[in-house]
């Protein structure tokens, strides 16, 4: 089996956003980079895949020199290779910009599964994976939270209000992963040190001409006063209150 | 034309296609033009009659379409698009109307904006839109390059307004499908177990996130909740990735978008990531120990302590009310 799976280098922004002065980008002096939570899923599920059906998995990012991070993280837990397309202009790239360079990147490789986030953390786009499955005409289910690969094919169930449905498609096959469908594991320190040697496979791309040019970014308004109830269990009678206030007791 | 591209669930209309029609109407008026919706499945023939206030109902009725097929709904709509040339086409950003206009944009090569929530018209033409970025948390102003311009709409961002417009001519689209179009299609739905109440309907809401320290201090917040009407127990992305909660109890961007009456944050930092999943709460009580938490500034009650001696003291006070 020759498993794929694709990340996004994106803030680890904590408790709030600070933006740029010209409100184009979301400010990462001092913010640390991390994996958005479906892609740590997909990453986590392509080293199972592996595990149990033996083959080799490749982890795949659009960024910048820095996304070399997020690709040994991926390494560390088990993941085999490494693609990196550079464009340190990423967060500018449209979803259709993103899924022609992937798909010519992946195209001549041969992948039996290509997993990915069902949307970044950041632009949540919700069509990278299926834009790239139309351009290497495969089949694509998703927002999976469970995969299963039988004789060739995968059978992959998303969860809906009403239940589990069922899909079973023919690999080679595109998957957009939600998180849930597993528990990421962490990277061991074996895994880490290790992971430091592992080369990663680099080519520069060039960004095409938009569909989609962002203007600028900006908070959405928030209305809430707080109110402080109390320190420790001396609040324990407000909460009372407040708690009879929405009929709760 | 604006084609509108609607949603059946359960045989009626979804209530984020309500949502859709009426943005759609909003901007055929403002930019002089006329309403199509699209309605595809089977038995959309029978709904197109209770739709009004648009200019037309296009109808792709097939026995074959019983369920949402992503690549035969993605090839009527693309053939729609080709014949009626519309200048916008909007479907709701849910999440069978994202995977729907993803694939239907792949088809036609067009830019696609993904759960728009406003709309900037100047001199009758649509120049920019505003769509959700980081689950909601940021805004994002795009202009879009391509024609005609795909658009989702954020689900509850604008409020749906019925129309006692004139009733709509009916058209039957031609569905012609090739095999490929139904080789993604759905082949068994498992019923999902009933168990308690569930995040999304409680009336109030218990969280616990890294401050509750263990799967075992979650047995304080359950004993609350079972002391409270209408009461469920949820968690950050932190206590389910430590194996403390299930996915399942994940509130946040990437888990469940809770609405109760009362949120109750216990032991939670104030992530934007988890704040996006409860912040349509009607109040949020924070409990967090250290005054600096970026809660506080989301939350509409705090109190300032170590979770792990208020809610005991909390749970032994309702139990003294309640003489239990």
């Amino acid at each position: 089996m020759k498993v794929l799976v694709c990340i996004k280098r994106v803030p680890d922004t904590g408790g709030g956003f600070k933006l740029t002065a010209d409100n184009m980008r979301v400010d990462t002096t001092n913010v640390g980079f991390a994996v958005s939570p479906h892609e740590e899923c997909a990453v986590e599920e392509a080293i199972r895949i592996v595990e149990k059906h033996g083959g080799s998995s490749t982890v795949l990012t659009l960024g910048p020199q820095a996304a070399g991070e997020q690709l040994r993280e991926a390494i560390a837990k088990g993941i085999t290779g490494a693609m990196l397309l550079e464009a340190d202009d990423y967060e500018f790239w449209d979803p259709a910009a993103t899924a022609q360079a992937i798909a010519e990147a992946v195209k001549p490789l041969g992948f039996d599964i290509l997993l990915f986030g069902n949307e970044s953390a950041d632009a949540c786009n919700y069509q990278v994976g299926v834009r790239v499955a139309h351009l290497l005409d495969l089949p694509c289910v998703t927002g999976i939270k469970a995969l299963e690969i039988q004789n060739n094919r995968a059978i992959a169930k998303r969860e809906t209000k009403d239940g589990w449905e069922v899909y079973e498609v023919p690999l080679p096959a595109v998957f957009t992963v939600k998180e849930g469908i597993n528990t990421p594991r962490h990277p061991s320190l074996r895994g880490i040190m290790s992971a430091k040697k592992v080369p990663i496979e680099q080519r520069k791309v060039t960004r095409p001409a938009p569909q989609l040019v962002r203007k600028a970014l900006k908070k959405p308004q928030e209305g809430r006063q707080l109110e402080i109830l109390g320190q420790g269990v001396d609040a324990v009678p407000k909460i009372i209150e407040k708690l009879r206030e929405v009929g709760a007791i | 034309m604006i084609l509108a591209i609607l949603e059946i669930s359960k045989n009626a209309l979804s209530e984020a296609s309500w949502e859709v029609l009426t943005a759609a109407r909003d901007l055929a008026q403002k930019t002089n033009s006329s309403v199509a919706a699209l309605l595809v499945g089977k038995g959309a023939q029978a709904l197109a009659s209770t739709l009004k206030g648009v200019g037309a109902v296009l109808v792709a009725d097939d026995q074959r379409l019983d369920s949402f097929i992503p690549d035969a709904f993605a090839q009527i709509v693309s053939s729609a698009i080709a014949q009626k040339s519309p200048k916008i086409v909007i479907a709701p950003g849910t999440e069978t109307g994202n995977d729907l206009m993803a694939r239907v944009a792949a088809r036609l090569n067009l830019g696609l904006a993904t759960n728009c929530t406003e709309f900037v018209v100047e001199n009758g033409a649509l120049k920019r839109v505003t769509r959700s970025n980081w689950g909601g948390s940021l805004l994002e102003e795009v202009e879009i390059l391509s024609s005609p311009i795909l658009l989702t709409l954020q689900p509850h961002a604008i409020p749906a307004q019925m129309s006692d417009g004139h009733t709509p001519t009916v058209e039957a689209l031609p569905v012609a499908l090739s095999e490929k179009d139904f080789r993604v299609r759905m082949k068994e739905l498992i019923p999902s177990e009933k168990k308690g109440i569930s995040l999304t309907d409680a009336k109030v809401v218990i969280g616990g996130g890294r401050g509750m320290g263990s799967a075992e201090a979650f047995k304080m917040l359950e004993e609350l909740a079972s002391l409270l009407h209408n009461a469920a127990v949820g968690a950050t992305r932190v206590a389910t990735n430590n194996g403390w909660r299930p996915h399942s109890d994940q509130i946040g961007q990437t888990g469940a978008q809770i609405a109760p009456d009362l949120y109750i944050a216990c032991g939670i930092s104030g992530a934007i990531q988890h704040m996006v999943g409860c912040k349509n709460s009607k109040k949020i009580l924070a409990i967090n120990k250290d005054p600096e938490a970026p809660i506080f500034q989301r939350a509409d009650y705090g109190v300032i302590g170590d979770l792990h001696q208020v809610v005991p003291a909390l749970v032994a006070e309702l139990k003294r009310l309640k003489g239990v």
